[in-house]
């Protein structure tokens, strides 16, 4: 089986506050959890004895870096022709000034009472990654987990459409 | 890192070179393409994206509040730290800066820092207790040789369009004021050329190709008024008087060309 590593990283002017280079304990855990939401895509079983590595630098952070940071790496992994069951593609939910809302901006985040970002492989619309901080009813985290799935499934035309603009619709 | 390059290719490149040819259909003295884009990062106060040939590295300047070095009381600081991101290169390697990230960050600083590229004093609010701290950052996005050309380039052009809030006192207090933002104090806009020595010649901006097999590389950095503000040599063959000589002219006419695309 082949291995998957991901280093999730973020510039230190990506953030008001200049970020000290290195990793954290918050990239860490990001680059650990993106590398269990890509796994269950890839084939890993046709490549053994051998090792993908997935870079994912946060140029400007305003909320959502993990969930872009994941649709954009599989469609890496796509663009590098490593054969994959599905996309991953992944959004985030979560509850802001009372409302179920997708797609936290930072200040959201921030003040917000709950973020759930999600990331589905679109056509079996299995969960790869799932993760909550905050506050939400049963029903609330029902609601925003469909519109995260909802969010999820319109990036996936995104990356589609960014496969075919490359490789051409009758190639790919 | 070892780099192995083939022997034929090694010849052939160095027999073009020989010729006055090169690889790529440059000239001995000629750059590759280069693209300045400024402004590029919303949250950073100063940025750039500069690109020689597929050489790409993002800038980004962040000040921050500080004390001063104590034997500077009244001078602001200038750090520049790089990283050489895995994504750029097969050789590069997560974690610590190796040798040749701290070469480049270190060869950057020097160049700015000397070329006096900010009027550091001006960055003081009150002496021997606050002063501007410019931190600038090198993100090493793809590694297509000559890192520090474009490191110099893009530094430049990220301090000319950064922004840093006004302070003063009042009343004895600090006062940041975000709403009323100033340039950085900009006095000079050094750049820098870099030479490979490869088969006994000198050419200008080397691709990572011809890094690979050079014999010995010098970066030369230069003032608007033709004044050498820092040099390094690196590599492990020698050069000599002559070579230097000539390498100091054509880096001055090579830096005009470069302070063009600062306009």
């Amino acid at each position: 089986m082949a291995v998957i590593r991901c280093r999730y990283n973020m510039a230190p002017f990506s953030v008001g506050d200049r970020k000290r280079p290195g990793p954290d304990r918050r990239s860490v855990e990001i680059s650990k959890i993106t590398a269990d939401a890509l796994k269950p895509a890839v084939f890993l079983e046709k490549f053994p004895r051998s090792t993908i590595d997935v870079f994912i630098e946060i140029l400007e952070a305003e909320g959502g870096t993990r969930c872009a940071g994941i649709t954009a790496a599989s469609v890496a992994l796509a663009d590098a022709g490593i054969p994959m069951r599905d996309l991953v593609v992944s959004c985030a939910a979560g509850k802001a000034d009372g409302n179920v809302v997708l797609d936290l901006s930072e200040d959201e985040d921030k003040e917000g009472e709950a973020d759930l970002p999600v990331a589905i492989m679109p056509r079996t619309g299995e969960i790869t990654l799932l993760q909550m901080d905050g506050h939400l009813t049963s029903e609330e985290f029902d609601k925003a987990l469909d519109l995260a799935v909802e969010g999820c499934k319109k990036i996936n035309e995104i990356q589609k459409e960014a496969i075919k603009n490359r490789y051409g619709e009758e190639n790919g | 890192m070892v780099n192995i390059v083939p022997e034929i290719t090694r010849k052939s490149i160095t027999e073009l070179i020989k010729k006055g040819e090169r690889a790529d259909s440059r000239s001995p003295d000629e750059y590759r393409d280069v693209e300045l884009e400024v402004g590029v990062i919303e949250k950073a106060e100063g940025s750039a994206r500069v690109k020689i040939g597929n050489t790409q590295i993002m800038i980004g300047i962040k000040p921050q509040i500080g004390e001063p070095f104590a034997d500077t009381p009244n001078v602001g600081v200038l750090m520049t730290n790089s990283e050489l991101l895995p994504m750029a290169s097969p050789t590069f390697e997560p974690g610590p800066p190796d040798e040749r990230s701290v070469e480049l960050s270190r060869v950057t600083d020097r160049c700015l820092r000397e070329g006096q590229v900010i009027d550091l004093e001006k960055l003081c609010i009150i002496e021997d207790e606050k002063v501007w701290m410019i931190f600038l950052d090198l993100h090493v996005l793809d590694y297509d040789g000559n890192l520090m050309d474009a490191a110099v380039l893009g530094s430049v052009a990220a301090l000319l369009n950064t922004k840093i809030p006004a302070a003063r006192i009042e009343n004895d207090k600090l006062v940041i004021d975000e709403e009323n933002s100033i340039d950085l104090p900009i006095k000079e806009k050094p750049l820098m050329c870099t030479f490979a020595k490869i088969g006994g010649e000198l050419v200008v901006d080397p691709s990572l190709e011809e890094e690979n097999i050079m014999d010995s590389r010098i970066s030369i950095g230069m003032r608007e008024d033709g004044s050498i503000c820092a040099m390094q040599k690196g590599g492990e063959m020698p050069f000599t008087k002559e070579e230097i000589r000539k390498a100091v002219n054509i880096t001055s006419q090579k830096t005009k060309e470069l302070r063009e695309h600062l306009k």
